[in-house]
């Protein structure tokens, strides 16, 4: 038995008839065709999934889409302003913060969500803040740096 | 006069990845991305027990499911799919993608599903029943050497796939003269021996395995993505086994989330999605969950070492003894039998040590198969050597850097030939050494330490040394070849297109290559694309492993952009009335040496070449030039690694404290990658010692099935790393790189271990085996029982 579903993604109304059981990232894609989303793992441990349901972010590995009916959800194909990177794009960028890239979707989020809770974290919040997502490449230095870097980019254009 | 704008050089300069605008945008396309009209989805059941005869496989369950395409039985995918082949000289058992008459660790495929999407195939694979009847568990390596309690390979008894062998040897034992080692040991003033586990790790990249097999009978071809680190070798095998000419198969690595040698092998799902592609006539898709890449994504170490050092009481040491049992899992994989090997030949590590006995035997036990992972016995070697020269130190009471000292090969005798057969290319030990001695401050350090101890505190320090061999390698060490391939072109407009058989998952080669052209050439980066992972677009190539992707790939790449630029100054020569050999390639001109204004425009030039009105006597048109890069010998980078940690008095828990890296790779093309490869590496390295380790129960039921079980290092286990290099360049190539992808992985390992030892001292501990769970470290704190200062480790 298939139930409607209407999720808007990065500020487009998906409208679809799906299972109850269909996950979340499941949806984004394979339903809306957008695979920047990462499954990493099967029990939330990874964090490669992870997208913003209404600002707050979630692991859409283990969020089913019904759940998600009604809200708006932010992917990072949903991130950059145009052609314009979100800081935490650039940031990634500049100080080398990723290598294989399948983790950086959702790392990138995360820190999103951790810049959103605590806009000027230590290095030592930031490597606690990050804890519920997993690189094998970059012995997460980079991604410090990067965050940090957001952070100070951030604040540098709130003054 | 204004200055013509001149374009840096970038070779050796902090280039920022050209791949990451699309990684970071979720614009990349994995193996799991691919959507091709009409794909089908495949799931495996599995063998949920360790060893055991199969009954029966009744599939009627899973072919009632809706949606349901079919269903195969390892029986019936064995009438049309041969065994697995493997890419070692060595004896090896019978081994099928999918098992039909016995299962031989969990996770073992007995049966696959093919369906329209894959919660309908992972529905019917689960309504699948198997019945077995059960057989005792080989659990115990070293146990499993009398043939209890059972034998895995009937043509195997007493369980040993190899050996004993002796050093230096590959797949023919000679007799050793052992002469030299027993008069090493019989004139040593101290002898120093311990018996040391290098424990079974899972490599675990964040993409796990996948693969889309596309057969076109019309066509009568074959495309077939894959998450693998060398799609020529995948290519190879996978025409091999479905009984496709080679030129039928185009074999894709698209982006690769992280291999770390997981990905050289080529697996048994591949095979299957492959030969069931062509049987039906569809797309299939499978791509691995995580609890499956835990159970069949080849594992890596797990070596046993019975280790004796032979020394004067100078330090010198006179003689090494070791004694290897590698668990190999149940089946050979493509590299499975040649990885240990690799821990006897760099027995020596940095030292020049007279006499040398290694042995090595391999045991089939029933556990996932071993294979390479990063470092890929080279961290067992450096581990178990290091590990001895610390309790040489402690024996001694000598300061472990000054033990280590008194061993190195020196500078002036390079090449160095071991008594194990390698032959060291270049090296300065003692500089590394003293880099990291000053970088880590070790007098304050160890100053720091005893001040903490005196507080009470348990703290210590680590200390470590590491060669490694790198730049894989001469044709005669790799089944497939040692070589790498690449071609170069000038296209009309002057844009250059080059191709590298070095298929990266994450090194950045797009970026370092194009780095390297655009200075051979004289032309701006961005008028330079790499093009890699596609056997369609690139002719031949071997792939990434071994830290060879800039050693062999980045100088065969070099090769064919100098032939190009030959055969381009020719054309310039022509239009310019010039020498050849006066012309100079800088800022997108070719120019004629100290004079300046006689120049054309690098587009215009190859223009030319497209469509020489006059060809120059001798020339074809166009320009596209292609090399092999045979290298001559491994790389043998090196480094040295200190740590220092504290463990919790009460908790038994360890903290990493500092940890200093000061790495020798030879010349770097983009220091802000090598940099990031060493950080990689590092918390691989960090993570064994501290909190990776595959466990099984003692029914040869896996207890570490899942990340939470299985405990991957997060930001929160490190301290920010400090680095360092020191560069030798190697003569083996012409780029004097030697390669970088392991080296983290390989030095940081026994330093930890060494550094929580030094913490445990005062409790009379000599060593402690990884990983360095709290409750091990409790128990020697507080003894066995939970009394207070007793117990050895």
């Amino acid at each position: 038995m298939k139930v409607p579903v209407r999720i808007t993604v990065n500020g487009r109304l998906i409208e679809r008839e799906v299972e109850p059981r269909l996950l979340l990232v499941h949806f984004l894609r394979v339903f809306v065709e957008l695979t920047g989303t990462k499954v990493g793992c099967d029990t939330s441990q990874c964090g490669s999934c992870t997208v913003l349901i209404d600002g707050v972010s979630a692991k859409s590995c283990t969020t089913l889409a019904v759940q998600a009916d009604g809200a708006s959800v932010t992917t990072v194909e949903g991130l950059a302003d145009g052609e314009k990177l979100h800081p935490l794009q650039e940031s990634f960028w500049n100080k080398h913060g990723l290598q294989c890239g399948f983790c950086t979707p959702g790392m990138i989020l995360a820190s999103h969500e951790l810049l959103r809770t605590n806009p000027s974290p230590s290095d030592e919040e930031i490597r606690h803040g990050l804890e519920g997502n997993i690189c094998r490449c970059t012995g997460y230095q980079n991604i410090v740096r990067a965050v940090k870097d957001a952070a100070g980019a951030a604040a540098g254009a709130d003054q | 006069m204004a200055a013509s704008p001149v374009l840096p050089k970038l070779v050796g300069q902090r280039v920022k990845r050209r791949e990451d605008p699309r990684l970071i945008q979720g614009r990349g396309t994995y193996v799991d991305d691919v959507k091709i009209a009409g794909m089908q989805h495949l799931a495996f059941k599995r063998s949920d027990i360790a060893h055991g005869r199969i009954r029966s496989v009744d599939t009627s369950g899973a072919e009632a499911v809706d949606g349901v395409e079919a269903v195969f039985t390892g029986a019936q995918i064995a009438e049309f799919l041969g065994p697995m082949p493997i890419g070692t000289p060595f004896p090896s058992p019978d081994h099928r993608a999918v098992a039909s008459d016995v299962v031989r660790y969990v996770g073992e495929p007995v049966a696959v599903v093919v369906a329209r999407d894959r919660y309908a195939a992972r529905d019917a694979a689960d309504a699948i029943s198997v019945e077995y009847d059960p057989l005792p568990a080989v659990v115990d390596p070293e146990k499993a050497l009398t043939g209890e309690p059972a034998v895995l390979h009937a043509d195997f008894p007493n369980n040993a796939a190899v050996g004993p062998l002796p050093s230096g040897t590959g797949a023919s034992p000679k007799a050793v003269d052992d002469t030299a080692i027993d008069q090493a040991f019989a004139e040593a003033d101290v002898v120093v021996s311990q018996r040391m586990v290098n424990h079974r790790l899972a490599p675990t990249s964040i993409e796990p395995r996948g693969v889309v097999a596309h057969y076109e009978p019309g066509k009568d071809a074959m495309t077939i993505w894959s998450s693998t680190q060398n799609p020529h070798i995948l290519r190879t095998f996978i025409a091999s086994l479905t009984g496709l000419g080679q030129d039928q198969v185009r074999a894709i690595a698209p982006e690769v989330g992280g291999g770390f040698g997981s990905k050289i092998n080529i697996y048994g799902e591949e095979y299957v999605a492959a030969a069931l592609s062509r049987r039906l006539g569809l797309p299939l898709k499978w791509v691995e969950d995580r609890s499956e890449a835990f159970l069949c994504t080849i594992h890596g170490r797990d070596i046993v070492a019975y280790v004796d050092l032979a020394a004067r009481r100078d330090g010198t040491v006179l003689g090494l003894r070791m004694r290897l049992v590698a668990d190999i899992g149940a089946y050979n994989m493509l590299l499975t039998a040649a990885i240990p090997t690799l821990t006897m030949t760099m027995a020596s590590n940095v030292y020049a040590i007279p006499a040398i006995r290694a042995t090595l035997t391999e045991v089939f036990t029933n556990k996932t198969p071993t294979d390479a992972y990063r470092g890929a016995g080279r961290p067992e070697a450096i581990y178990f050597v290091e590990r001895a020269m610390d309790l040489l130190a402690r024996e001694l009471g000598m300061d472990p850097a000054e033990v280590r000292r008194r061993n190195f090969i020196r500078p002036d005798q390079f090449p160095f030939k071991t008594q194990t057969g390698a032959v060291y290319d270049s090296g300065d030990y003692a500089k590394a050494l003293d880099r990291a001695l000053e970088k880590a401050g070790w007098e304050q350090l160890k100053a720091e330490r005893d001040a903490a101890r005196a507080e009470g505190r348990l703290v210590g320090l680590g200390l470590s040394m590491y060669v490694e061999v790198c730049g894989v390698g001469p044709s005669s060490g790799l089944p497939t070849g040692g070589w790498e391939h690449s071609q170069v072109t000038v296209e009309r407009d002057g844009r250059v297109s080059a191709t590298t058989g070095a298929s990266p998952h994450g090194q950045g080669n797009e970026t370092t290559f194009a780095q390297m052209l655009a200075d051979q050439l004289g032309i701006p980066m961005e008028h330079v694309r790499i093009h890699h992972g596609d056997t369609g677009v690139v002719k031949q190539g071997i792939g990434t492993f071994g830290s060879r992707s800039q050693a062999v790939g980045g100088a065969a790449l070099h090769l064919a952009g100098g032939r190009v630029k030959a055969k381009m100054a020719k054309f310039a020569a022509a239009l310019l009335e010039a020498h050849e050999g006066d012309l100079v390639f800088e800022n997108g001109m070719i120019a004629v040496k100290g004079a300046p204004s006689s120049a054309k425009s690098f587009a215009e030039v190859a223009g030319y070449a497209y469509r020489p009105i006059k060809l120059p006597e001798g020339l074809e048109p166009g320009l596209s030039e292609e090399a092999f890069f045979e290298p001559s010998n491994n790389t043998y980078p090196f480094g040295c690694h200190i740590a220092m940690l504290e463990i919790d008095r009460d908790t038994g828990e360890p903290r990493l404290l500092r940890m200093v890296a000061v790495d020798d790779a030879g010349n770097l093309i983009n220091p802000l990658i090598v940099e990031g490869q060493i950080h990689g590496g590092l918390a691989q390295g960090i993570g064994q010692a501290l909190i990776e380790e595959v466990a099984y129960s003692d029914d040869g039921q896996p207890l570490t099935g899942s990340f939470m079980d299985y405990a991957i290092p997060r930001a929160s286990d490190f301290p920010r790393f400090e680095l360092e290099s020191t560069v030798t360049p190697t003569p083996v190539n012409p780029l004097g790189a030697k390669g970088v992808g392991e080296a983290g992985t390989i030095g940081s390992t026994p330093c930890i271990v060494s550094a929580a030892v030094d913490a445990l001292s005062g409790f009379g501990v000599r060593h402690v085996d990884m990983m360095l769970r709290p409750e091990r470290l409790w128990r020697v704190i507080h003894g066995a029982n939970g009394s207070p200062q007793g117990g050895q480790a």
